[in-house]
């Protein structure tokens, strides 16, 4: 078992034509996903890359039948597909693409949430469930099956994160990342929660950022209702305030959205809390029962 | 992307938010010039992209339009929070008879566009939220459908709106909400919205913050771009579509990814060096954006060593140590280098690099150590 993706996955690819859908569609299928067709407008009854392409989601949705999508869609028509993808009542949507306007993103959220579906990203590498699945552009080979659940806002950092515990020899059961952006489809409890009810999940790596209040949140959470440890990692802690550090989101604004506020919340709620993401192995090791 | 306040009441004009008559002065002469036409007394305003102007001396009033022409004089060059004061707004000075907040703010928490009012204006509202943070009433815009009429009521009653102006200052809600979503804003907020003494609402300063991701959208909102108000090499960083942030420390570094650009920043500074910059060189880590990124941070002084930390998922470790040699070839540096290159293909892009006598680390602990000892032995 493990999260959201794995054998079952029956993968869509949106913007598959393009670049970035050409290349991670390859290194997806290479890595053994299930990837059932691809969505270019136009370019409907051809095939590309091994896979059926169709015109609309609508169409793939009736001859391929996914059951999650990926969107490597533009900025400015990425919020519009991830849209098309729930109409079609698609239950999983991945966003990786990167800026997508805010605004956009309130309205998506809105729809998204009424109509049931869950979104993971805008501005996310995906997610991956090693040796089973993976949707997204983290490279496959630093990963190995385990039982450590890992969410994350960043992808570097998170392939940072994951090749140490490989080396540590703890595997991963599934490594999400939500993305950097202001508005997310998932936050930090959406997938902590997920974790802790996964049987194949024994704990938890979570690594945050500066900006916003989804790391609180979090830590309410695991002080609530977490059983499983959780190792906490946060990075931004020599930022300036008031200036995006790349992610949109990452900004510290308030007074609460500093790495030492988060930090401090996270420990507070019971996380163990890494100082750089060499420790967490470590700091995990120390906690496997 | 911030703007000017005279940017930002330019656009609230547009949505018949009324605003003080002001102009734009950039020498003491013209502020002298534009206080005589306004014939009244008036307020000089730096405008500079940094809060606390006020504190810093860089509001002034003036009863004459000489004395707009000395405080303007004052003004002009000051330093503000770093930035040189290039430009000040003169202004009819309002008699004042009540201060009140209004804004309208991208709520990441809600994740809806929310509307903030509080009947206490003129101090920051982080400052208000503390002290009296009751006094903050918050509205949440419906995603779907917008501010409703009753939703600008609320507010209205709320903050205790005068009833004859309660008319005007509804206009005025559903004024600063157009605006905010019509230009694909952040932020938009009036700090003050008087009453005057003649019983007029007016905005007296203004903000606005533009969402960098949709300024694709607004070429005319892109146009207020104020390149006096950034470091020469975050423009060039931002032409060369990299994201760069100048700090103060003396270690230069280029990371693939911003969460690991923080990152690594954080780990120098816990292994005791002080970083000079955030650098996201991007997923594909290739010649150009290698050569682009080593001008950058160069061209930084005070940079004794650099750091180049790079994981190489999709890119492939070979492509990166190529562009690595060719920018060094390109940027001739005598700047010591301590390269961690891991992923993809790291045995071929490390013998690309001992090629060229240069050593790539394997673990990022060990080579931040590592430029922090370069950096403090030089």
């Amino acid at each position: 078992m493990s999260i959201l993706v794995d054998k079952n996955t029956r993968l869509l690819i949106q913007g598959i034509t393009g670049r970035n859908g050409t290349f991670h569609g390859q290194q997806m299928i290479e890595y053994g996903t299930n990837v059932v067709g691809g969505v270019t407008p136009g370019k409907g009854g051809s095939t590309h890359i091994g896979v059926p392409v169709y015109n609309t989601v609508r169409e793939a949705m009736a001859e391929a039948i996914p059951n999650t999508t990926i969107i490597y869609v533009p900025a400015p028509f990425a919020a519009d597909s991830i849209m098309e993808a729930v109409a079609a009542g698609i239950p999983l949507i991945v966003c990786i693409t990167e800026g997508i306007p805010v605004l956009d993103m309130v309205k998506v959220y809105e729809f998204v949430k009424g109509h049931g579906a869950r979104l993971i990203g805008p501005n996310c590498p995906g997610l991956i469930t090693p040796g089973q699945a993976k949707v997204g552009i983290m490279p496959g080979y630093i990963h190995a099956p385990g039982r450590v659940g890992l969410v994350s806002k960043s992808g570097t950092l998170t392939y940072e994160a994951v090749n140490a515990l490989t080396l540590a020899g703890m595997g991963q059961s599934t490594a999400v990342g939500i993305g950097g952006d202001p508005i997310i489809g998932s936050s930090f409890v959406d997938i902590l929660e997920l974790f802790e009810h996964d049987p194949d999940t024994d704990s938890v790596v979570m690594i945050g950022e500066i900006g916003g209040d989804a790391e609180l949140r979090a830590a309410d959470y695991i002080k609530s209702s977490m059983t499983k440890p959780v190792v906490a990692y946060i990075a931004g802690r020599t930022a300036p305030a008031d200036r995006r550090m790349g992610h949109a989101g990452a900004i510290i604004s308030g007074g609460d959205d500093t790495a030492a506020a988060k930090m401090a919340a996270l420990s507070k709620a019971g996380a163990k809390v890494a100082e750089s993401p060499n420790q967490i192995p470590g700091l995990l090791g120390g906690l496997q029962i | 992307m911030k703007i000017h306040e005279y940017q930002a009441k330019e656009v609230l004009a547009r949505y018949n938010i009324p605003v003080q008559e002001g102009h734009v002065a950039t020498s003491a002469d013209e502020a002298e010039a534009i206080a005589q036409r306004i014939g009244k007394m008036v307020v000089v305003k730096a405008q500079v992209h940094a809060g606390g102007r006020g504190k810093a001396g860089g509001v002034k009033l003036a009863q004459t339009a000489q004395e707009a022409h000395d405080k303007a004089a004052a003004i002009l060059g000051m330093q503000i929070k770093g930035i040189t004061v290039k430009k000040v707004l003169v202004t009819v000075a309002a008699d004042i008879a009540h201060e009140y907040y209004l804004g309208v703010v991208l709520d990441r928490a809600s994740k809806t566009v929310m509307l903030i009012g509080s009947a206490e204006g003129g101090v920051e509202i982080e400052e208000t939220a503390k002290t009296n943070p009751e006094k903050i009433i918050r509205i949440s815009a419906d995603p779907a459908l917008g501010l409703g009429e009753y939703q600008a009521r609320d507010l209205a009653f709320a903050m205790q709106i005068p009833a004859p102006l309660q008319r005007d200052f509804i206009k005025i809600v559903h004024g600063l909400y157009n605006a905010f979503t019509a230009s694909d804003a952040s932020l938009a907020e009036i700090n003050p919205l008087v009453i005057t003494k003649d019983g007029k609402l007016e905005a007296l300063d203004a903000k606005i913050v533009l969402d960098d991701n949709a300024l694709y959208r607004h070429p005319d909102l892109e146009a207020y771009r104020d390149l006096n108000e950034e470091e020469a090499a975050e423009i060039t960083a931002r032409e060369a579509n990299l994201s760069y942030v100048k700090l103060d420390g003396n270690i230069g570094c280029m990371v693939n990814g911003a969460g690991l650009a923080m990152s690594t920043m954080d780990t120098i500074k816990l292994y005791g060096g002080e970083p000079a910059n955030f650098l996201d060189v991007g997923g594909s880590a290739d010649a150009e954006r290698v050569t682009n990124a080593l001008r950058i941070i160069l061209s930084d002084p005070h940079v004794k060593a650099i750091l180049f930390n790079i994981f190489g998922g999709i890119v492939r470790c070979d492509e990166v140590a190529k562009g690595i040699i060719v920018g060094l070839k390109e940027v001739q540096t005598d700047v010591p280098l301590v390269i961690r290159l891991v992923g993809t293909n790291q045995a071929e892009g490390r013998r690309i690099l001992s090629e060229a006598n240069l050593i790539a680390l394997d673990n990022m602990d060990d080579a931040v150590k590592k430029v922090v000892e370069v950096a403090h032995s030089r």
